[in-house]
């Protein structure tokens, strides 16, 4: 065991954590937008750990063996990681707008001014 | 031209980020992918040169704001999410919510800056942007944990807007 599987195997285990608490939220909350609260937050996190711990892996071994496919890896992961944490908060905004004009209103809310605001 | 120029730059540094491997030019690209990636981004440059500016505004092209954005991601914007994410967990295990959507007012101009205030409003603990008043850039936020039915901007999002508009606008 070096530190640097001990660090690998902790960033992929909160990865896994964090996107576990995802799923859970999203079977838990009453409504497609507390929903969206859990997957957004949690798969963003947990998916920022989950790729650091193969970009780290890539970039290690890639210095270690001078085999360029690791570098590949941790490059294309770094994009993967990038286009993510841009996409997944658009993406969650995309599907809430989406359900507040089919209809579909907040259970259990106190204030819903965007229903009052009426906007075309 | 400024469009053309920067959307040639920014596509050929994304080819080059996605072909490095091996080769003769820094031991990451050969000759051959370097003159291909200069053809490709000239041709993607001609055709999209009109979509990356739609609005004319080049404030965004100041390496400044690029280390203003750097600090801001890695400094209050991670904070927030590290935050985000064990206030989700909490409520995940305990399942107290008090739903609502609540409106604030940013009063941002530019697009990049909305843009960027929505998502990270989307990222930071208990909000989630819902939709946009397209005539004032009033935000509606679905806020998991109301205290407030006419909450200020500081409630929301702290002072993200004011980082955002030192960088976007």
């Amino acid at each position: 065991m070096t530190i640097l599987t001990i660090v690998l195997f902790l960033f992929l285990l909160i990865g896994i954590f964090f996107n576990g608490l995802g799923s859970v939220g999203l079977l838990r909350f009453p409504d497609v937008y507390t929903r969206l609260h859990a997957t957004t937050k949690c798969t963003t996190f947990g998916s920022i750990f989950s790729s650091l711990s193969v970009i780290i892996f890539g970039f290690y071994f890639w210095k270690a063996s001078g085999d360029a496919k690791f570098g590949v890896l941790a490059l294309h992961t770094l994009v993967a990681l990038i286009c993510l944490i841009v996409t997944n908060p658009t993406g969650s905004h995309a599907i809430a707008r989406a359900a507040h004009r089919s209809g579909v209103m907040p259970k259990r809310a106190v204030i819903d001014e965007l229903k009052e605001a009426n906007l075309k | 031209m400024i469009p053309f120029i920067s959307t040639f730059v920014l596509s050929f540094f994304a080819y080059l980020f996605l072909t490095a491997s091996q080769g003769e030019v820094l031991k990451l690209w050969s000759h051959y992918e370097i003159f291909a990636g200069i053809i490709i981004a000239l041709i993607v440059a001609i055709f999209a040169s009109q979509v990356l500016f739609q609005k004319r505004s080049y404030r965004l092209l100041n390496p400044y704001k690029w280390v203003l954005f750097l600090c801001y991601f890695f400094g209050p914007f991670l904070h927030a999410l590290i935050k985000a994410n064990i206030d989700v967990a909490y409520r995940v295990i305990t399942g107290k919510i008090n739903p609502g959507i609540v409106k604030i007012s940013p009063q941002l101009k530019s697009d990049a800056a909305i843009t960027m205030l929505a998502n990270s409003i989307t990222l930071t603990p208990g909000t989630l942007s819902v939709d946009i008043d397209e005539d004032n850039n009033d935000l509606y936020i679905h806020w998991i944990n109301v205290t407030d039915l006419k909450p200020s901007i500081e409630d929301i999002c702290g002072n993200f807007p004011e980082w955002v508009r030192r960088i976007a606008e």
